[in-house]
């Protein structure tokens, strides 16, 4: 549920490090928890995020969740087919149901984020 | 919540609820069940088969004897009087100023005996403020000896007459009928918070599980699941069927929530009449609307409604309809913004999206 090739966030995204940019997502907990996503807002690209910012907000039925960046940089690309099947953000999170890339303002910044053991640790110690 | 709060409590089919999966979250001092396998799938179920769900945390009180009616007439905006042996009606538990304590249905058992079913926040609230304005009046709290299980939707009747003799479709809507159920007396009540045909099924709390059980065998093959509050709050939303402590509460009159239906001023005097005769008579100043979004977005609990950059209200209800595939709300708007048809704007994170006001309400059942 959790691969072991992205680092992870407190808040329960993920990002793929691919050379200088980091595809960012929800992890699997994150998405089970929102229950049935029916819609994302997204950043414009271009827009500079830093480290934990807010940078878009993802709805279930019930429940309205703020997504932050796990990295700082600016919005390279953005997963536009949310804005019609956000439900891909359930039914694939680590693959079409990506969110956005950030170009990477600082790649040390990754240190301060989880690998897959810490993240899933992090999880139980949550109580998941 | 301080950690002093009592811990949760959890109704008699709470092992059920573990055992399918459920996701469980706190409700009040409830722990109830939001969803099982996805809200939307369950709120698809309830329209096109069937879905079962644990209601038994709302709360069930008995009025007995001789001063049983006088009592709910003085208490409740509705005409209690109405009620034959054997029907339901939905009515108000008003204050002095025609705003609602809680919202009801009165159950006629008896010649002098009636149970109203109440939402379960506010049992206690209730009790109190029932006995302290009809002293004199008998009034017994079943809550904890009553389970209430409800099957909704096109195919409930079937699954549901599978487990008992009493003719279900000889019930009309918003009345009830008595008999066994799995060999136990129950109270089969044509009602529902779905905007479906359908039952609430009162049994009592040891029986609940077997109840349950026997009802999920039944219907599984016809397309019935179990289905939590969260689908539960987007069906009855949809039927546009008001929610306590949302659309309704001790702010806001029954003619302001637009449920003039259940004001019965010619029945005598109630709590709140007085009130609710003037503003009947001068009109009510703001009133609750439905709308749908027509911008990207979703309205939600709270958030503004505007025209021109000017508030004129606030959203008590939003969410995305399953049924029309576009987001929907309520919200109490001032009533030159009533009219159907009238644009308006709902402030989602600050940014005002187009809305515009519908009739209600917006899933309407073919009979």
């Amino acid at each position: 549920m959790y691969p072991a090739d992205l680092k992870y966030s407190k808040e329960h995204e993920w990002v793929k490090v691919e050379g200088t940019r980091g595809r960012i997502g929800l992890t699997h907990h994150a998405q089970n928890a929102l229950g049935d996503v029916v819609f994302v807002e997204l950043p414009k690209v271009g827009r500079a995020v830093k480290q934990m910012e807010a940078f878009g907000v993802v709805e279930s039925v019930k429940a309205v969740s703020d997504v932050y960046s796990p990295v700082g940089g600016a919005v390279a690309e953005v997963n536009t087919a949310l804005e019609t099947t956000p439900e891909l953000v359930n039914k694939d999170c680590y693959g079409a149901g990506w969110i956005v890339v950030v170009e990477l303002a600082n790649p040390k910044e990754l240190d301060a984020l989880m690998d897959v053991k810490a993240y899933e640790a992090f999880l139980a110690s949550e109580g998941h | 919540m301080s950690g002093l709060e009592s811990p949760l409590k959890q109704t008699p089919l709470h092992a059920q609820h573990r055992a399918l999966g459920a996701k469980l979250v706190p409700f009040g001092r409830w722990e109830m069940p939001i969803q099982y396998r996805g809200i939307l799938e369950e709120h698809r179920a309830v329209r096109s088969a069937a879905g079962l769900f644990d209601v038994s945390h709302m709360g069930e009180v008995e009025f007995q004897g001789s001063g049983a009616l006088e009592a709910l007439q003085r208490l409740t905006s509705n005409d209690a009087a109405r009620l034959q042996v054997g029907q339901v009606q939905y009515s108000a538990l008003t204050t002095p100023t025609g705003t609602f304590v809680d919202d009801l249905t009165v159950y006629r058992l008896a010649e002098d005996r009636y149970l109203v079913t109440l939402n379960a926040a506010n049992i206690d609230k209730d009790l109190r403020w029932m006995r302290e304005h009809a002293p004199g009046a008998t009034i017994v709290d079943q809550s904890e000896a009553t389970a209430l299980v409800a099957i909704q939707g096109p195919r409930a009747l079937a699954i549901l007459q599978t487990l008992t003799p009493v003719d279900l479709a000889a019930i009309p809507y918003y009345w009830f009928g008595r008999g066994p159920v799995l060999g136990e007396e129950a109270l089969l009540s044509r009602t529902g918070y779905t905007g479906e045909d359908g039952f609430e099924v009162y049994v009592s709390p040891q029986r609940a599980p077997d109840l349950w059980n026997a009802l999920l065998k039944a219907g599984t093959p016809l397309g019935l699941l179990p289905c939590g509050l969260g689908a539960r709050d987007t069906l009855r939303l949809e039927a546009k069927m008001a929610l306590y402590g949302n659309d309704i509460d001790d702010e806001h009159t029954v003619l302001e929530a637009d449920l003039g239906w259940i004001v019965k001023l010619q029945k005598g005097e109630f709590i709140g009449r007085d009130a609710l005769a003037r503003q009947k008579a001068a009109g009510v100043a703001r009133k609750l609307v439905g709308f749908e979004m027509e911008g990207r977005g979703i309205a939600r609990s709270h958030y503004p409604i505007v025209t021109g950059g000017v508030r004129i209200g606030e959203v008590t209800s939003g969410a995305p309809s399953p049924w029309l595939g576009k987001a929907i709300g309520l919200g109490y708007v001032a009533i030159a913004h009533a009219a159907v048809d009238t644009p308006i704007e709902i402030l989602i994170r600050d940014q005002p999206v187009a809305a515009r006001i519908v009739p209600t309400p917006f899933y309407k059942r073919s009979r």
